[in-house]
């Protein structure tokens, strides 16, 4: 049924540290690569090794340009994870143009509108820990889902004719063959930088809903009332304001010098 | 988005022939309710009619199915009618189905359904033109129930629908050979409807062009008061989410092709209804000309609705 399950009090996800992120795409391979071969295969590719290669990714990673900004007003509404007074604080700072690297995939949100206009039941929710999957077997590709979907997190294989998403590695974490260490989902496993953090949002006192409290974690596009379960914890606001962020132009006061090198400019000036 | 062509076909077809259905409903509960002095339909044409209808709507959701991934499992969008506005039209599209069937058999051999009693056409006709308007309306809001695409979510996409199915099937039923009083009145009744249809596009197009996005691309990263610029994409290649959502060939010539759907759907069929009425000799070509231009022009209008609506995730490219 693609009715929504009473909201479950586990809320497994993730929590992105767009502060630590490098920009690796180590989690995108290994999310492909486990997934090639796990609940979600065969993750296929067309022309893998053509001209113009094209396939199915549950994970992508942005880069944007940060325009650096002045001291501006905070919204306060804009941010509604952040803590009022510092968060506020913190973005009233001038801060400096900046690259940042953002993965960008499911949020397995509390209001999943693919889920709810998927007309056959292929798409749902899991009630007992909020993960929201694709019954491959079911779909018949009508690509609804994805229209639905603000962040792209849903993609058509036009090989198999079904949609796949991420499934938070269902398959790893659940997994008893696997070490308990290894119990968490392949992206979170593979980043070099450990910008991704693994766990119950649901639990005020998990180690992620606190990560998510003590740096501000903020919901995408909030306002469309889709209450992605996903966190994004913004970067920390950058010590050097925009004005230090620019070359200085150099200038030389020649009345300052000492006489030896007053008198080597003026030759030089010649 | 992109116009998949099998979806704007679907949608153009089978509101045509819904369009037809509704106004068949309203014209035997009109004739049923002593109305019969405004032009009765025979029976022989109502039976017409209603198959030219029942054809167009079948072929309209069997193209439907091409653009699906699986098409052998269609059966299975009849089950989630509870949350599902895509299933919701499937099931309304097939239960209109049955009276139209009904009222087919019944036009077949009046006299052998004489013992139903009279008050059953009546009631089937009820159902089919309230069947067929559901139908539409649960199309329109399969796209008016998509947050992430602002242009779909406008107050006027689902009456726009239900107008481009009233004003088809009122060309429809005035194109029919041999239905001279009703196809009088269809003609009038299409100059009026294309007026108003007219309204709601240009009311609809003057909306969409002056609506900003309200949400930024720093919304969609978790930096709302911050200024992005694509540094580099996350892959060289296009993808499904680019190939999709990102469609920009409609909107760089959405002006011409605006004035051209216009010209189509409203002004050349109301150009040739009245020279149909004021010469109703050559009513018999003019009526099936204004509507073949009227089915392209909602072909070009749909199309447009696709192109030009800009899908939230083009943010992120």
């Amino acid at each position: 049924m693609t009715d929504l399950p009473p909201p479950s009090k586990k809320k497994l996800g993730l929590v992105i540290d767009l502060d630590t992120c490098v920009g690796c795409h180590a989690c995108a391979v290994s999310c492909k690569e486990w997934n090639a071969g796990g609940f979600a295969a065969p993750l296929t590719d067309e022309h893998p090794y053509g001209k113009d290669p094209s396939g199915i990714w549950f994970n992508r990673v942005h880069s944007y340009e940060v325009a650096a900004s002045e001291a501006a007003p905070a919204r306060a509404e804009a941010m509604p994870l952040a803590d009022p007074v510092r968060g506020c604080s913190e973005v009233a700072a001038p801060q400096p143009a900046m690259t940042l690297h953002f993965p960008r995939s499911c949020l397995h949100c509390e209001q999943p509108a693919c889920v709810t206009v998927c007309p056959t039941g292929a798409s749902y929710k899991r009630a007992e820990d909020g993960i929201v999957l694709v019954d491959e077997d079911k779909c018949i590709g009508c690509k609804l889902c994805s229209w639905a979907c603000p962040y792209g997190a849903r993609e058509y294989s036009p090989v198999e004719g079904v949609m796949k998403k991420c499934t938070l590695c269902i398959d790893r974490i659940y997994n008893e063959n696997l070490d308990e260490s290894e119990r968490q989902p392949a992206c979170v496993q593979a980043c070099p930088t450990r910008a991704r953090h693994f766990g119950d949002l649901g639990d005020p006192e998990s180690k992620v809903s606190k990560l998510v409290a003590e740096r501000g974690g903020v919901d995408l596009m909030a306002q469309l009332g889709y209450q992605p379960t996903n966190k994004y914890l913004p970067p920390r606001p950058r010590r050097a304001g925009p004005a230090e962020a620019t070359p200085r132009e150099e200038a030389l006061d020649t009345k300052q010098l000492p006489s030896a090198l007053r008198w080597l400019d003026r030759m030089l000036s010649r | 988005m992109h116009p998949a062509f099998s979806v704007i076909f679907f949608t153009t077809l089978s509101g045509a022939g819904y369009g037809l259905m509704a106004w068949l409903g309203a014209v035997v509960l009109l004739q049923f309710g002593g109305g019969a002095a405004m032009g009765a339909m025979s029976p022989r044409m109502l039976a017409v009619a209603l198959a030219l209808a029942l054809i167009l709507v079948s072929v309209g959701l069997l193209s439907s199915t091409l653009h699906l991934g699986k098409p052998m499992r269609a059966w299975r969008a009849f089950s989630q009618w509870r949350s599902s506005w895509l299933s919701r039209e499937g099931v309304m599209a097939v239960a209109t189905y049955v009276p139209a069937l009904a009222l087919l058999a019944w036009a077949f051999a009046p006299s052998a359904h004489a013992g139903v009693g009279a008050i059953w056409p009546a009631v089937v006709a009820v159902a089919l033109l309230v069947g067929a308007a559901l139908t539409v309306g649960c199309t329109a809001m399969i796209y008016a129930s998509l947050k992430p695409i602002p242009a779909w979510r406008h107050r006027l996409v689902v009456p726009a629908y239900l107008a481009f199915a009233l004003l088809a099937g009122a060309a429809l039923l005035a194109a029919l050979p041999g239905a001279s009083g009703i196809a009088r009145l269809a003609s009038f009744a299409l100059i009026p409807l294309a007026f108003v249809t007219a309204a709601i596009k240009l009311r609809y197009w003057r909306d969409i062009d002056r609506t900003p996005l309200t949400v930024t691309r720093g919304d969609a990263v978790g930096l709302p008061q911050r200024e992005l610029d694509v540094f580099e994409r996350p892959h060289t290649e296009d993808n499904y989410l680019t190939r999709e959502m990102g469609y920009v060939l409609a909107r760089k010539h959405a002006r011409k092709l605006r004035r051209i759907a216009l010209a189509l759907f409203a002004v050349a069929p109301v150009v040739l209804s009245m020279i149909a009425l004021a010469l109703p000799a050559v009513a018999a070509i003019a009526m099936p000309l204004a509507t073949l231009s009227l089915l392209l022009g909602t072909l070009v209008e749909r199309w447009l609705f696709f192109a030009e609506a800009r899908h939230l995730v083009t943010l992120y490219y």
